[in-house]
């Protein structure tokens, strides 16, 4: 019976291979050619592998339908993927050092970025966790892209005209967050305390009292500057919220536009003490059967920083959490104790919070929500008076998916995905009016099992207002069994699944081993219309002319006192000038500009012993501001396999005693 | 007296519609280079124009540069900076011709009409040149060779297509346009004067 299935399954793929092979020709025999099938036979594959393994295959010189881009967790990146190939397009560094880009190794533009020419501390890594595509009217527009630093409370803009981190803010007040999440017209960029800390930053010490009173959450919308392309500190602005922990945010699009949500956890306030033989955080911070789902109307806390009632700390206009009760800005709703993810539906009329501790996606209705504040439908204030709306005033629905939801994406026919941690499955359920008749409203529809404890999930332009449908990623944090042992240090786990059917397909397996993605994005790959190169002379942290930049013939060693700059030109298979000399305690600047105009005739320029490497794409110029202290011959050279005279691209830097 | 002025007006139509051909030339290329190479899937164009040489020029002189060929752009800058004054003097002449008799008629067209044929010298002269001038202390020394003026060829690992471009055609066009109008009855009262000197005119054309 199970050989008869499995020999039914091949004539079906080979009838649909033959179909889209054969179109516009001769019908042929309606088996796989021999090979193939020996192969298919050696390989032991299931008719759904072979399937699967058609539908992700990009044959060389074809380009992927999607990009995806993801988080590199602790890794402190951006990593970019093609879809359905998966395979991984580009690093992007952000947070930590990218060698091969140039980031972080000398260049002052990306040492500028990471703010490492202030006086802050070198932070060498940021543990990055959401992305956020810049949006135009709830879809996104394949601009920038923003992400969080969890561990640093910074957010980056990254312009997708050449991939490269633009800017880097660092939250003034906040200790850590927890995402990045775009308002539908990239207006705001919203960064949402995790931990709680003393406002405003400082030490206080650490006792619940002082907890209750000092600590706090903090909600930062940053203003972003489409004309500048830069997030404008000067006009973006902090609401003070209660120090519980709030987790994952989401903007209100069409209907609810205007509002913001977030969830949160540990609205016990605990603090542990494990030494101290108090209950761990964990225990402390699950009491409670409730937490707080946040309800922000951004819109009027807009208003009132214009109308000045706020406090300038640090730089950051905060509004104080009384005047934001006041005002009408804040609200709470009950939710099923801990939960984790919260995403808006594409229409904006449901907010999904994934219950973690829970088995239920519980779903509130914007227009409840609204309703009830009206009504003052209040079941109390928590200690902090903030009015807590009553729980069944607000949700629509809870849907029981299992063990452990967490996130949950859109498709383009109704229904929700939400990731299951502890079942390790994705469970696909269809969404209530008006997107599905209410006999088929709030259903599980399938549960499909993934490899392994997933996190985040991500389909097809799955949080915009317009979702694509078609492919999902499930972001595994284990792969125990999946991968051949590389050490016990063992790589997460991607797995892509075909959304397009009434059935989820599990397609592809892919390793990453570069740190611990949390969530990611998908774009429709033709959004996205980046640079081949740059015009020659571009600063790249400008994306203007560079006033240093080198034209061919005006090469040059300029000295100033102890200061040499060097100005110099790279192009296959030289540097003009290739050799420099310099005094023992002169500060060098080389400004190089590679001036070639072809795409991909890219340099490198790295001095031996010192820690320096640049990429120079086509077009850029960049700065190296070097202090000459040892003294010796360095060969200079290009690190970027330019042509056949590659290895002839070098020079020597001297550096006299 | 009618028929005179309305054969009149054609002929200066004509060799006005030629010298607006060639001034429209000046805007497109004349000839162009195609090299075909593995890492250049879409291929490199060299567009040579009376006055610049465009396309890909840049990255062809940078490649070049490997073999120790000049760079494109440094190529006849004596004709590339005369262009424009040249095409205007040309075409000046052919119209002013249209209202001439005797050898004048033929005389002040023939640069307009040998322009084409100048081109295709110039261009030739020039390619010879580049071949045989290449710097002896380049990485890669190639013997003398005469590139490819038409047609194709292989220089290392390009495989070269050279061909004329819009540009040319409109010169030839011109070319052709005050042939036409050369074999063409000069106005009527000059015929009889005119007709034993406009008839060698007639053959030297063809």
């Amino acid at each position: 019976m199970k050989q008869r299935g499995i020999l039914m399954g091949l004539a079906v793929v080979a009838a649909a291979v033959l179909a889209v092979s054969l179109a516009g020709q001769a019908q042929r025999a309606g088996t796989l050619p021999a090979d193939v099938q020996s192969l298919i036979e050696a390989k032991g594959l299931t008719p759904d592998q072979v399937r699967a393994a058609i539908q992700t295959y990009v044959p060389p010189g074809k380009y992927d339908e999607y990009l995806m881009f993801s988080s590199a967790g602790q890794g402190g990146q951006v990593l970019v993927f093609g879809i359905p190939s998966m395979r991984l397009l580009r690093v992007i560094g952000v947070f930590a050092p990218e060698p091969w880009q140039g980031y972080g190794v000398g260049s002052e533009e990306t040492e500028t970025v990471l703010g490492w020419r202030s006086k802050d501390p070198r932070l060498a890594w940021g543990d990055t966790h959401h992305p956020a595509l810049s949006e135009t009217n709830g879809e996104y527009d394949g601009k920038w892209l923003f992400i969080n630093d969890k561990a640093g409370s910074r957010i980056a803009v990254i312009d997708l005209r050449d991939f490269a981190t633009k800017q880097i803010v660092q939250n003034p007040n906040a200790v850590s967050n927890h995402g990045a999440v775009v308002s539908p017209n990239t207006e705001y960029v919203l960064e949402v305390t995790q931990y709680a800390g003393p406002f405003p930053f400082r030490y206080v010490p650490l006792t619940q009292e002082n907890y209750n009173r000092h600590f706090r959450g903090l909600a930062t919308f940053w203003k972003f500057d489409r004309g500048k392309g830069r997030i404008d500190v000067s006009k973006s602005f902090q609401i003070e919220l209660p120090p519980y922990w709030q987790d994952l945010a989401d903007f209100g699009k069409l209907e609810s536009h205007g509002w913001a949500f977030w969830n949160s956890f540990n609205s016990e306030r605990a603090i542990g003490g494990t030494l101290e033989k108090k209950p761990p955080v964990e225990i402390g911070a699950s009491a409670r059967d409730m937490d707080y789902l946040h309800i922000v109307n951004w819109k009027r806390a807009e208003e009132l920083v214009a109308q000045g009632k706020y406090q300038v700390v640090n730089g950051m206009k905060v509004i104080r959490l009384k005047d934001a009760v006041e005002a009408g800005i804040l609200y709470l709703a009950p939710e099923p104790k801990s939960p984790h993810g919260l995403d808006v539906a594409p229409r904006g009329d449901y907010i999904v919070v994934g219950g973690k501790l829970d088995p239920n996606a519980t779903v509130y209705s914007f227009r409840k929500i609204q309703e009830a504040i009206r009504n003052k439908a209040f079941s109390g204030r928590d200690d902090y008076g903030v009015p807590i709306l009553k729980f069944d005033a607000v949700v629509a629905a809870q849907v029981k998916l299992g063990l452990g939801p967490l996130h949950t994406m859109f498709d383009d026919k109704g229904n929700a995905y939400t990731s299951l941690f502890l079942d390790s499955a994705v469970a696909k359920w269809t969404l209530g009016p008006p997107y599905n008749p209410p006999d088929r409203a709030w259903k599980l529809v399938q549960k499909l099992p993934v490899q392994y404890n997933i996190g985040h999930l991500t389909a097809v332009e799955g949080d915009t207002v317009k979702p694509g449908g078609k492919y999902l990623v499930a972001l595994n944090k284990w792969s125990v069994d999946q991968y051949r042992n590389v050490g016990p240090l063992l790589p997460q786990n991607f797995q892509l699944i075909d959304i397009s059917g009434e059935e989820m397909k599990l397609l592809s397996n892919t390793p990453i081993g570069i740190g611990e993605p949390h969530l990611a994005q998908i774009i429709r790959m033709d959004r996205v219309k980046s640079w081949e190169t740059y015009p020659v002379g571009t600063n790249p942290l400008t994306m203007r002319p560079d006033p240093n930049a080198t034209k061919p013939g005006q090469q040059r060693i300029v000295r100033q006192g102890r200061t040499v700059h060097v100005y110099m030109t790279a192009m296959r298979s030289h540097y003009v000038p290739d050799r420099v000399r310099v005094k023992r305690g002169d500060t060098v600047v080389f400004h190089i500009t590679n001036i070639e105009r072809t795409k991909d005739a890219i340099h490198g320029f790295a001095i031996d012993r010192h820690n320096v490497n640049l990429s120079l794409e086509p077009g850029k110029t960049e700065t190296v501001v070097l202090r000459a202290e040892r003294p010796g011959v360095y060969p200079f050279y290009c690190t970027e396999f330019c042509s056949a005279l590659h290895l002839e691209m070098m020079g020597y830097l001297e550096i006299e005693p | 007296m009618k028929a005179k002025t309305r054969g009149g007006l054609r002929q200066v139509g004509l060799v006005l519609g030629a010298a607006a051909l060639l001034a429209a030339s000046l805007a497109v290329p004349y000839w162009q280079l195609t090299l075909y190479a593995p890492q250049y899937p879409g291929g490199l164009r060299a567009l040579v124009y009376l006055t610049h040489v465009a396309g890909d020029a840049q990255e062809i002189s940078n490649l070049n540069h490997y073999i120790g060929m000049k760079a494109l752009d440094e190529a006849a800058p004596v004709e590339r900076a005369l262009a424009i004054p040249l095409v205007l003097l040309f075409g000046a002449l052919a119209v002013v011709s249209g209202s001439r008799r005797g050898p004048w008629r033929w005389l002040l067209r023939l640069p307009l009409v040998l322009f084409p044929l100048g081109f295709f010298a110039d261009l030739s002269a020039w390619l010879w040149y580049y071949g045989h001038s290449m710097d002896p202390t380049a990485p890669i020394r190639l013997e003398p060779f005469m590139p490819v003026v038409l047609g194709r060829g292989v220089i290392a690992q390009f495989r070269t297509v050279a061909q004329f471009h819009v540009g040319f055609y409109l010169a030839l066009g011109a070319s052709l346009l005050a042939l036409y109008d050369l074999r063409r009855k000069e106005p009527r009262a000059a015929q009889v004067r005119a007709e034993s000197v406009a008839r060698p005119a007639e053959v030297a054309a063809r």
